[in-house]
C-alpha cells in the first residue's frame, strides 16, 4: 500500500485525481459557512430589505406599503432625536477614545519592566459585561452620592445630575466609555512595538529630535493601527446600544426622561421587538446600513492621504 | 529611607573630575532629563492604574457594604456584611441564570471553535477555483452591522418555534464566524503544508489530517478563538433581550438587566443589590483573562494589525 512505491505515472494520475477531489473537500469544510452565510446572512439581507417595504407585525402577513416606511421615517421626530444622539455621541466619542489609547499606549510604551502590571490594569474593565458597565455609569455619575461629583465636590466644583439633566447624559456615557479603551490600547502598542528602531537610530542620526521622531517615524508607522481603531470603533459607536440600555430604558423607567440616551440601535430595537414594527424597523436598519458604509467609505478616502502603508510606494 | 533613590547627578558628581571626558559631560543632562521623562511617565502610569482600577475596587467593596453605606467612598467597608450575597441569591435565581450562561458558553465556544476552524482549513489548505473571491466574502461579512440581519434571524427562530429557549442563543455558532475564520486561517497559513502532505501520501484521509494534524497544531489560535467568544457570549446582552422571555431561561447579562429594572427604576433603587449581581458577572470574566490573558493580548494585536 505504500504510495512511495508507486510508479511515476501512477501517482500523476492519483494527483490529478486528487486534484479533482479538492474542491469537493474544501466545499465540504466550507460548507459550515456557506450554509451559515445563506441563512443568517444573504437571506436575511434580502428578506429585511423586503420587509422595509411591508407593514408586518409577526402575527399577520407582510402587506406591502412601498415606500411609507421610509416616508415616515424622514417625519419621525424620534427618527432625528436618536439620530442626532447617536452621530454627536460618536462624534465626539471616537477622538476622544483614540486619544485616551494613544496616550495609554504611549506611556505603556516606555514604562519598561511593569508595563505588563499597567497593561492588565487599563484592559480588564474591557472584561466587564456591558450590563455591569451600564450599572456602574449609574453608581459612579449618580448626581448626588456618585464617585464623580464627589471627587469633583471635594475641589469645590459643583458636578451636574449626570444621569437626569438631559444635557449632561451623552458626556458622562462618553467619559464612561473610555473606561473601556484596552483592546485598542493594545492594538496601538503592538503597533508602536512592531516600529523598527532602525528608524529612530538613522532619524537621530538626521538629527531629529523628540517630536521630530514623533512626527516623521512613529505617527505615520502606526497610522494604518490608528486608522483602524477609528473605523472600528466609529461603527461601534454608530450602534452603541448596551450601556444606555441598561442605563436608561426596560421595564419601569418612569424615573426620568430617557430621551438624551436614545440611541439608534436602541429605538430600532424598540420598534422591532417592543412595538412589533418589524417592517419599519428593518427600513431603520437599512438606513442605519447606509449611514455606517457613506462614513466608512468616507474614512477610506480621507485615509488615503493619512495613513501610510509599507511597502507601498507614496506618491 | 526605603525606597528613595539618590538623585541620578550624586553618582555623576562623585565621579572623579578627570575621568570626566568631553562626550561623557555632554550625556549627563540628556540621561538626568531621560530620568526625569522616566519618573513622569511612572507618576502618570500609577495615576491612570488608579483611575481604572478604582471603579472594579469600589464596586466589589461595595457589594459587602449594607444598604445605606453603598455610596460611600470607603473601599474597606465600615461594616463588612455578607448579607447581599445571600439576598441576591434569594431574590434571583441567580443559579439558575449562572448554569444558563454556562451551557450558552460552553455550547457557543466550543461550536464556533470546531466550524471556524474547518472552514479556516478549506481556505487555507485547499487551492480551488473562487477561493480568493470566497474568502473576500467572508471577509466582507464582518463589516455587516449586526442591526440588518437582526430582525430576519429573529424571524427564522421564531418560524422554527424556538423563540425563548437558549438555542437561538449559541446555535448559529454552528456556522463559524467570519472573525474567527480569518483569525485561524491567519494562524493555519504558516502551518508547514509538508506535514499535512506526508500525512496524506501516508493514506490519512483529508479529515484526518485536519482533526488529528492541522487542529492540535493550531492550538494558540484556537485559544484566542475560545477565550474571544466566551467573552463575547457570556456578555451578550442584546441577543438575550431579544430572545429570552422566562426569567427562568435568562443568561447573567439578561439577569443583572432584570434586577436594574426591579431593584431600580421599579423599585427604590436597592443598589447594593444591583451591584452585588454586577461583582457576581464580572467576576467570571476576570478569572477567563488571567486564564487566557496572553491568548487574548495576542489575539487582539495580531487582529489589529493585520486589520
Amino acid at each position: 500500500m505504500s504510495a512511495v512505491a508507486a510508479a511515476p505515472a501512477d501517482r500523476r494520475v492519483a494527483r490529478r485525481r486528487a486534484r479533482r477531489r479538492n474542491t469537493g473537500s474544501a466545499l465540504l469544510f466550507l460548507s459550515p459557512w456557506l450554509i451559515g452565510f445563506g441563512v443568517f446572512t444573504a437571506w436575511p439581507l434580502v428578506y429585511s430589505a423586503y420587509l422595509s417595504f411591508t407593514d408586518y407585525d409577526v402575527i399577520n402577513d407582510p402587506s406591502f406599503i412601498g415606500t411609507a416606511n421610509y416616508v415616515e421615517l424622514m417625519q419621525d421626530p424620534k427618527i432625528a432625536l436618536a439620530l442626532g444622539n447617536t452621530l454627536m455621541f460618536t462624534a465626539v466619542q471616537v477622538p476622544l477614545y483614540v486619544l485616551v489609547s494613544l496616550v495609554l499606549a504611549l506611556l505603556l510604551n516606555r514604562a519598561g519592566r511593569s508595563a505588563g502590571f499597567y497593561r492588565t490594569v487599563f484592559f480588564l474593565p474591557k472584561m466587564t459585561p456591558p450590563v455591569a458597565v451600564g450599572v456602574l455609569f449609574l453608581l459612579l455619575f449618580n448626581g448626588q452620592n456618585g464617585l464623580i461629583n464627589t471627587a469633583l465636590g471635594s475641589i469645590g466644583i459643583d458636578g451636574p445630575a449626570w444621569t437626569t439633566d438631559p444635557a449632561w447624559v451623552k458626556p458622562g456615557l462618553i467619559i464612561m466609555s473610555l473606561w473601556t479603551v484596552g483592546a485598542s490600547v493594545i492594538i496601538l502598542l503592538a503597533a508602536l512595538q512592531s516600529v523598527p528602531e532602525e528608524l529612530y537610530e538613522s532619524a537621530r542620526i538626521d538629527g531629529a529630535g523628540f517630536w521630530r521622531q514623533s512626527l516623521s517615524v512613529t505617527l505615520p508607522m502606526i497610522s494604518p493601527a490608528l486608522f483602524f481603531i477609528v473605523v472600528v470603533n466609529t461603527i461601534a459607536g454608530l450602534q452603541t446600544f448596551d450601556e444606555a440600555y441598561t442605563a436608561f430604558f426596560g421595564a419601569g423607567n418612569t424615573t426620568y426622561s430617557n430621551d438624551a440616551a436614545l440611541f439608534y440601535v436602541i429605538y430600532l430595537f424598540q420598534q422591532a421587538f417592543q412595538f412589533l414594527n418589524m417592517g419599519y424597523a428593518s427600513a431603520m436598519a437599512w438606513i442605519l446600513f447606509g449611514l455606517i458604509m457613506a462614513v466608512t467609505v468616507v474614512q477610506l478616502v480621507v485615509s488615503r492621504r493619512l495613513v501610510y502603508y509599507e511597502g507601498e510606494d507614496q506618491k | 529611607m526605603t525606597g528613595v533613590l539618590p538623585p541620578p547627578t550624586v553618582s555623576a558628581d562623585a565621579d572623579p573630575p578627570e575621568r570626566v571626558s568631553p562626550g561623557r559631560v555632554e550625556r549627563t543632562p540628556r540621561r538626568s532629563r531621560k530620568r526625569v521623562v522616566r519618573v513622569l511617565v511612572s507618576v502618570a502610569l500609577a495615576l491612570l492604574a488608579v483611575v481604572f482600577a478604582y471603579p472594579f475596587v469600589w464596586l466589589i467593596s461595595a457589594s459587602f457594604k449594607p444598604r445605606g453605606q453603598v455610596f460611600d467612598n470607603k473601599l474597606i467597608p465600615e461594616t463588612f456584611t455578607w448579607d447581599n450575597y445571600v439576598r441576591v441569591w434569594q431574590e434571583a435565581p441567580l443559579a439558575l441564570w449562572l448554569t444558563n450562561t454556562l451551557i450558552v458558553t460552553v455550547l457557543a465556544a466550543v461550536t464556533v471553535t470546531i466550524s471556524s476552524a474547518m472552514v479556516a482549513w478549506g481556505f487555507a489548505y485547499f487551492r480551488f477555483r473562487g477561493r480568493g473571491m470566497l474568502f473576500g466574502l467572508v471577509l466582507a461579512t464582518m463589516m455587516l452591522p449586526g442591526a440588518v440581519t437582526m430582525i430576519p434571524t429573529f424571524l427564522i427562530w421564531n418560524a422554527l418555534g424556538m423563540v425563548g429557549t437558549l438555542t437561538p442563543m449559541w446555535a448559529q455558532n454552528l456556522f463559524a464566524s467570519a472573525f474567527y475564520v480569518f483569525l485561524l486561517r491567519q494562524f493555519m497559513l504558516g502551518l508547514p503544508r509538508d506535514l499535512f502532505d506526508a500525512a496524506r501520501v501516508d493514506g490519512a484521509s483529508q479529515w484526518g489530517v485536519f482533526w488529528r494534524i492541522a487542529l492540535p497544531l493550531s492550538k494558540p489560535a484556537i485559544a484566542v478563538t475560545l477565550v474571544f467568544e466566551v467573552q463575547a457570549v457570556w456578555t451578550d446582552l442584546m441577543r438575550a433581550l431579544i430572545y429570552l422571555r422566562d426569567s427562568a431561561t435568562f443568561t447573567i447579562p439578561r439577569g443583572l438587566k432584570a434586577l436594574v429594572d426591579a431593584f431600580g427604576f421599579g423599585g427604590e433603587w436597592h443598589w447594593e443589590i444591583i451591584v452585588t449581581a454586577s461583582v457576581i458577572a464580572t467576576v467570571p470574566m476576570i478569572i477567563i483573562f488571567f486564564i487566557g490573558q496572553r491568548q487574548i493580548i495576542h489575539g487582539i494585536s495580531a487582529g489589529g494589525l493585520k486589520g
